[in-house]
């Protein structure tokens, strides 16, 4: 695997410079190449969503996506989500709501519930429920993390935070 | 305002909510190499031969190692419940001779970055016999490692217990009930898989693994004690972890491995494994067979109980030696009186994945046998299955109870319980008559739905004792430092509460550190709901006495008796003067340390107990069972922070209903595991959670620690099997039907078909 390509990704809007093999996956790209270890990897095979991002605003399992492949595109991590030290409503959410027992699962339903709601600020509880399974967690029972994310929801469609990406 | 009792959000959160937690895959360290585990690709064979020259030449590689490289590690011993006769079946770092099961470690390869480790493991080749595996731990007996030993047989151990005259319990009984009860193969099953980086300083001579989790002070013992290290050469280093569920934390071989070849390769080693790995290489739990027969009089009354069980141990027995076994043995009488009791619990080896641990180990299997005898006593004498279990719980005023047997060393007492109380109150918050009738109106329309109750009684704050530190810093933050772990449950907001509550500094003030082998001499860390028991009793010790050294040194400075000061706020004020002193300026100006120490010790265990109660819907077409309701009442005896417990209670109903209806590793006849990604072993989502509701009573402080506090860490699990099967039962109208967990849409189309 020799041939390797170098690359820009632009991450929470900091263009990072990078030589990956073409195999290297943008996890492993975010994770170790550029140092922002809050995406996590729970499975390696896109079912356990710890990994997500949004991609141009998508969720993104980033386990699933080579580096080169983000290229061009605008990446954002869990570490692009509080405005200094202002936490993103749905961080204040899980915090008061107690939606994260270990944490690791985490910035994967932030991000999830982050790229949902910016697409549709008016899911329904429903809706929501529907949007997370689609990630594990193996501590909370997912209660307080529905909970945590519908109240953000009512937050952030009062008060939505700023879009400057 | 008590800090104690009120749901303060976590200390812990911010850093997990920013992307700043530092897991173990997070540590890194300059030049290190990363290792990669060549596993055994079957479930039982001779090595014959290891090939590794191809991999040894691939660029980037560093070294390769089979057993022979490492011929003097000794075997990983056992941490707990350590019975005669285990020591042969114990697993070494790299397989030698044999392999024992799909996944077995037989080479480790270590290369300049992760690709190319993997790069080079798929080069080695392994020339192995292949011979017939067992993997049925109910059937006879066979060979261990027949050509090496041929005299070792797969059963290492029996462990029996028995009370009671069961010739008087089964003479002239009303009826006999015999049934075989079966809970399947799964385990806690983290979300971040497991990790470790090990660092050599030559300088120093210090070994370092970050990653540690659950036990750091004893598996610092145990690699310092492998590796030919003194204790104080090894240093564990825990950060955050992604979960624990029992399984985490446990000496694994790869833990040992990154240890010795940073050691003997003099450059750091980090190793991540992936989840592949983890679903056949960490412990797997549960998966036992339990053959019972009881002998009950006309009224549904347990007079005597034989059991007869066997626990499959998979391809080696582990650091747990022998403790699921063991605590099955003895806490399957539960919260019932059950005069006579004999117990044989047969530990069996198989090839299949070593098993270990998992959320309420023992419980939440011989709850399921339990609670389906009950359930079987009613369905034979036609009783109400509340009665039945009614007539045989523990009443009240025979607290405390004395089981007379032993678990894991310490006799079995339950220290203080209201059965009768919490089953009552079950019942009314279920508005259970209410219930009754319109499960009757949904019937009739051709729903079936039914109700499934169990009650069980736990175990938490296993000693033998638990050692605190604190103290006062210049910035007037507390330091408090413990040999506890965490594994993500809460425990530093938890342990400032508890401190909080006596000095009255704000719990932001008050920082804990864990899991730092080199920040405090003894730990015991997190397992078995012992942190907030132990710990938290050594915090409050703890406090107390700084307290009380607070005064002591703030009275001459406000020149004040010592009867005349109080702690308000963080703050000694006299009560003659007003005057007032802030902790850290105490220490500054007396000159002194303002620190103190609390040591707790405990017997014996406490036994915190509940019910489950379940509401589901079959559909009988689809095989599918919906959770449509489901309640936990739990007494805790005193709850330090209720979000947090509801927080484990729920959690824990999660795994358990995953336990219940999905979640099983499962088999081909030649070994080979059939669950090795999330794609086929099953979690829930939260499509698959049903809303949780929790009970939670204080009805029954322990009288065994000062808090009056017991674990809460693993009731949210313990019963979960046996109400949804309880319910399943009744809403097919089929009682006795459900005897095997889990129960998948297949096994249930089997049983409906039958």
């Amino acid at each position: 695997m020799a041939n390797k390509h170098d690359i820009t990704l632009t991450v929470n809007g900091k263009d990072y410079s990078l030589t990956v093999e073409p195999r290297r996956t943008l996890a492993d790209a975010l994770r170790d190449d550029c140092g922002l270890t809050g995406t996590h990897l729970g499975c390696e095979h896109g079912v356990c969503g710890a990994c997500t991002v949004l991609v141009d605003d998508k969720p993104v399992r980033s386990c699933l996506m080579f580096a080169v492949q983000a290229e061009g595109r605008a990446v954002r991590t869990v570490e692009g989500l509080a405005k200094g030290d202002v936490l993103h409503p749905l961080q204040k959410a899980f915090w008061e709501n107690h939606g994260l027992q270990c944490g690791f699962c985490t910035p994967g339903f932030l991000m999830l519930a982050a790229g949902a709601l910016e697409a549709d600020p008016d899911l329904s509880e429903e809706e929501i429920r529907d949007i997370l399974s689609s990630n594990l967690c193996r501590c909370t029972g997912y209660q307080n993390i529905i909970k945590s994310v519908c109240l953000a929801a009512n937050e952030m469609r009062a008060c939505p935070p700023s879009a400057d990406r | 305002m008590s800090a104690i009792g009120r749901s303060l959000k976590r200390l812990e959160d911010r850093p997990l909510l920013t992307g700043e937690g530092r897991f173990a895959a997070d540590n890194r360290a300059d030049g290190q190499v990363h290792m990669r585990i060549v596993r055994s690709p079957i479930a039982f064979g001779r090595i014959l031969a290891i090939e590794t020259e191809d991999a040894k030449s691939l660029p980037g590689v560093i070294a390769v190692w089979t057993a022979a490289d490492i011929a003097d590690l000794p075997p990983i011993d056992f941490r707990m419940t350590r019975i005669a006769g285990l020591e042969p079946y114990r697993q070494h770092v790299l397989a030698r001779d044999y392999v024992r099961y799909v996944g077995d470690p037989v080479v480790a390869v270590f290369a300049e970055d992760p690709y190319t480790a993997e790069d080079a493991a798929e080069l080695v080749f392994c020339d192995i016999e292949e011979e017939t595996p067992c993997l049925d731990a109910t059937a006879d007996p066979v060979g261990f490692m027949p050509e090496r030993d041929p005299a070792l047989l797969s059963e290492p151990a029996v462990i029996t217990k028995s009370y009671g005259d069961m010739e008087a319990a089964f003479a002239g009984a009303a009826a006999v009930i015999e049934m075989e009860l079966k809970v399947g193969r799964h385990t806690g099953v983290p979300l971040e898989a497991r990790g470790a980086l090990a660092v050599h300083d030559p300088e120093t001579g210090v070994l370092t693994m970050y990653g540690a989790a659950k036990v750091p002070h004893y598996n610092r013992d145990s690699i310092a004690r492998m590796l030919g290290l003194k204790p104080e050469q090894v240093r564990l280093s825990e950060g955050h972890v992604g979960g624990g569920f029992g399984i985490r934390g446990e000496l694994y071989p790869e833990d040992v491995l990154v240890c010795a070849a940073a050691h003997r390769l003099g450059v750091p080693v980090k190793w991540v494994e992936d989840r592949r790995e983890h679903l056949m290489a960490a412990n797997h739990s549960r998966d036992q067979v339990h053959r019972l027969k009881a002998a009950v009089d006309a009224n549904g009354f347990v007079r005597g109980l034989v059991d007869t069980f066997y626990t499959d141990q998979g391809g080696y027995v582990r650091t747990h030696g022998g403790t699921v076994s063991d605590l099955a043995a003895a806490l399957l009488p539960g919260p019932y009186l059950i005069p006579a009791y004999h117990v044989e619990g047969h530990i069996r080896l198989t090839n299949k994945t070593p098993s270990g641990t998992y959320r309420a180990p023992g419980r939440y299997e011989t709850t399921f046998v339990r609670e389906r005898l009950m359930d079987a006593i009613a369905a034979r004498l036609g009783l109400d299955p509340m009665e039945v279990r009614r007539v045989n719980l523990i009443p009240e005023d025979r607290m405390p109870f004395d089981r007379g047997i032993e678990a894991l060393g310490t006799h079995v007492l339950y220290d203080s319980g209201k059965y009768h109380d919490l089953l009552d109150r079950t019942l009314a918050r279920i508005g259970y008559p209410d219930l009754k009738a319109d499960f009757a109106r949904r019937r009739a329309t051709g729903e079936a739905v039914g109700l499934g109750i169990a009650f069980f009684v736990e175990k938490s704050g296993l000693g033998p004792h638990d050692l605190v530190t604190m103290s006062v810093q210049s910035d007037d933050t507390i330091e408090i430092i413990t040999g506890a772990a965490s594994v993500g449950q809460g425990i530093e907001t938890v342990m400032a509460q508890i401190c909080s509550d006596v000095l009255g500094v704000p719990i932001e003030r008050i920082r804990v550190i864990h899991g730092q082998t080199d920040r405090i001499s003894i730990g015991f860390g997190a397992f078995a709901s012992r942190v907030t028991v132990m710990t938290g009793s050594a915090v409050k010790m703890a406090s107390e006495a700084l307290k009380e050294k607070a005064i002591a040194l703030a009275a001459p400075l406000l020149q004040a008796d010592i009867g005349a000061l109080t702690l308000e706020m963080g703050r000694v004020v006299s009560r003659d003067s007003g005057a007032t002193i802030g902790l850290a300026e105490i220490a500054a100006q007396s000159g002194e340390d303002l620190d103190a120490e609390g040591l707790f010790r405990a017997d014996h265990m406490n036994y915190p107990y509940g019910i489950h109660v379940a509401q589901v819907r079959v559909d009988e077409a689809l095989c599918g069972i919906h959770v449509e309701r489901y309640l936990v009442a739990y007494d805790v005896g005193r709850a330090i922070n209720p979000m947090l417990i509801e927080g484990q209670i729920v959690g824990a109903a999660a795994q358990g209903i995953g336990g219940a209806l999905l979640e099983e590793f499962v088999y081909s006849e030649e070994g080979q595991p059939l669950a090795t990604s999330f794609a086929d072993y099953l979690m829930p989502t939260c499509h698959e959670m049903p809303p949780v509701e929790v009970l939670l009573r204080e009805d029954a402080p322990s009288p065994q620690n000062p808090l009056g506090v017991k674990g809460a860490g693993e009731g949210g699990i313990t019963a979960v099997g046996a109400a949804i099967a309880a319910a399943v039962d009744d809403a097919l109208g089929r009682p006795g039907l459900i005897t095997s967990l889990p129960i998948a849409p297949s096994r249930l189309h089997t049983l409906l078909r039958r």
